[in-house]
């Protein structure tokens, strides 16, 4: 069991789990099939002193803001790590952003130090205007004799001792951002607090035995797998593997190389390895494949109150073996799993961990405690977390609002937001739900304009708007997330799509030819796909600011299916 | 066009049943073929395989079209 509640910081904890399990087997980074490196927690712990001694030694005091923007490998945890012992508050960054989105964050968070790898490194230089003057860049592997411009190396001597710094509970351990590159980011202010409350929650939940290993897919820097693939292990004295492609091949024989017990993965990844075991069982003869459909049942009917692990695994055992073995778990967000595939790997023995959470509070909220297993909700509030309904119609669904020591302390240089998101010291959420007799938390929709994709990105329509100014013949036009004029009742397959006031009573094709080619630049995710058009004057604040709400209400009245128009189709 | 951008086209087209001979070298990928990043990650291990090269993730990071693809192959051979 954890115990954390006297301890003041994610650093101290760590700083403890060294002390304890020193000799086990920390960290692993593969790439492909050969292997990079491993660590003891004890060499862990050296490669993240010297790396604070870095920052040290360059004037990098208690408080002071450190960015990393960097793939999942052994690097990125050692600057994480030497980080919050330097006293750092750490922001993580997205790595899939491109360059100038990256920048844009960069610049409202102002770190004094960044880490980044030679590649995003260039990228970066390649950009106008720099939001780094002031700031320290360390780039790992840059080849010999390459040019830095400003930057130094990551790998470089000191130069200096090394001092702990010590950090308190209420103390900001992170800056995550939620959303935003445009408009104004939403960086979630994140306290030591929040996130030792948060890993005692999860820890003991699913906690990782000294000889298991968790496989860290996700981008460390989301808020799930900064959780359950960087600090839950850590405080375990578990180990984490790193795999630096994400070719499906390689994750797949990773996992057997390296016995993965658990691992976190979007629904795509999901989706694969559900389509490989299937091809699998294909291969086999038809009576060896009805063996395994009645050892699939005998299963099912024997956990069906709970997992067990050990009798699955010797049930199923070809199936296990084709993914290493020894997985327990696979967690994922719960908004986006197919519940056929859910259902489908546990019929193996293998559980999918649904649950749902929100970077404002920490990680999870609520999560599938598998007593029994259910892929119908998103899991229940975990313990600590109070979980509301509030103004709920006649069939129970309301918004979502949360309240515990998980939640954020609010917004950076965001008060208004701040102001919007906690209120009376819960957490709106934006999400609508119901809660059944049980506690399990179902979610329905959104009550805001937003989407969230299945990558986990929050997509505000506002912050796409900026790419569709000044389209021919277009007197006004605003972007929308479909689901918020017309809810749906789902949250998956959420689409954008602007509305257009054209000059006449239809844009031209000049003008949705235009449309279309400034979509397409836009990334897979952000793009919209269909329009709508509205000939009548957007309703409009006196500062001539469009209102949203009105306009989402005059459109509710039209059908959606009559007034959406397919983007590519014309 | 060239060698690599031709080849490239034709495996893409087979794999996700699309008609190379409509697929633009400027075309976005994504788009084009409809698919996600997970499914271009399956599609650059069977590019690897094809050309025989070995190319790291964060090259591929940024690069949209075709003829990007292409480029970024080329330079490993």
């Amino acid at each position: 069991m954890l115990h954390l509640s006297r301890i003041q910081s994610i650093g101290e904890a760590i700083r403890d789990s060294i002390v304890t399990f020193k000799t086990n087997e920390a960290l692993i980074e593969a790439e492909r099939h050969r292997e990079n490196g491993r660590w003891t927690y004890r060499q862990l712990r050296q490669e993240a002193e010297r790396f604070a001694a870095l920052c040290q030694a360059q004037g990098f005091a208690a408080g002071d803001r450190l960015a990393i923007v960097m793939q999942n490998q052994s690097k990125w945890i050692f600057s994480g790590l030497g980080a919050f012992w330097a006293g750092a508050t750490l922001i993580p960054i997205d790595y899939k952003l491109t360059a100038s989105e990256q920048l844009e964050l960069l610049a409202h968070c102002k770190p004094r130090v960044l880490v980044t790898e030679y590649s995003t490194w260039l990228k970066m230089q390649r950009e106008e205007g720099s939001a780094l003057e002031r700031t320290l860049v360390l780039v790992t592997e840059a080849p010999e004799g390459a040019e830095l411009g400003q930057a130094q190396r990551w790998e470089q001597e000191p130069g200096g001792a090394f001092t702990y710094t010590a950090r308190t509970r209420e103390d900001v351990a992170c800056i995550v951002y939620s959303s935003g590159t445009s408009g104004t980011p939403k960086g979630c202010m994140l306290t030591h607090g929040n996130y030792l409350a948060q890993a005692e929650i999860l820890g003991n939940l699913y906690p990782l035995a000294e000889d298991e290993r968790f496989f860290s897919v996700l981008p460390t820097n989301h808020a799930i797998d900064f959780m359950v693939g960087f600090i839950v292990p850590l405080l375990c004295g578990g180990g984490i593997v790193h795999q630096r492609t994400l070719r499906p091949q390689f994750l797949r024989s990773t996992m057997k190389k390296y016995g993965i017990t658990h691992i976190a993965l979007v629904p795509t990844i999901l989706k694969n390895l559900e389509k490989r075991i299937k091809e699998k069982l294909d291969e086999l003869p038809g009576w060896q494949r009805q063996a395994i459909d009645g050892l699939r049942r005998v299963n099912e009917l024997a956990t069906r109150k709970e997992p067990n692990h050990r009798l699955s695994s010797t049930v199923l055992r070809p199936i296990h073996e084709s993914l290493g073995g020894k997985l327990k778990y696979i967690f994922a967000g719960g908004t986006f799993v197919d519940r056929g595939i859910a259902d489908y790997f546990y019929e193996l023995g293998i559980p999918v961990v649904i649950g749902y959470g929100l970077t404002e509070a920490s990680t999870v909220i609520t999560v599938n405690d598998l007593k029994p297993f259910r892929s119908d909700t998103v899991g229940k509030a975990v313990p600590g977390v109070d979980v509301e309904i509030r103004d709920a119609n006649e069939a129970g669904v309301g918004e979502v609002w949360v309240r515990g020591p998980t939640v954020m302390k609010g917004y950076l240089d965001a008060p208004e937001l701040t102001a919007e998101a906690l209120i009376d010291g819960w957490l709106r959420t934006g999400d609508l739900g119901s809660m059944d007799i049980s506690g399990h938390l179902k979610l329905v929709g959104r009550a805001k304009n937003m989407i969230v994709t299945e990558g986990g990105k929050n997509i505000y329509p506002e912050d796409i708007e900026s790419h569709f100014e000044n389209l021919p013949g277009i007197e006004e036009y605003s972007v929308f997330a479909a689901d918020y004029i017309w809810p749906r009742g789902a949250m998956t397959g959420e689409q954008l799509l602007v509305v257009l006031r054209p000059e006449g009573d239809w844009p031209s094709d000049e003008c949705l030819e235009e449309l279309r080619q400034r979509n397409r630049r836009l990334p897979e995710f952000k793009r919209l796909s269909a329009f709508v058009v509205q000939t009548e004057e957007f309703p409009a604040t006196a500062s001539l600011k469009i209102k949203r709400g009105v306009l989402a209400e005059v459109l509710r009245e039209r059908k959606r299916e009559d007034a959406m128009r397919a983007l590519e189709q014309g | 066009m060239s060698d690599v951008l031709d080849r490239l086209i034709k495996l893409a087209a087979k794999k996700y049943s699309a008609d190379a001979s409509t697929i633009e070298p400027d075309g976005d990928v994504f788009e084009t073929l409809g698919i996600d990043s997970f499914q271009a990650a399956e599609l650059m291990s069977e590019l690897e395989m094809e050309f025989d090269v070995e190319i790291p993730d964060y090259e591929l990071q940024g690069v949209k079209t075709f003829s990007g693809l292409a480029g970024v192959i080329d330079k490993r051979r």
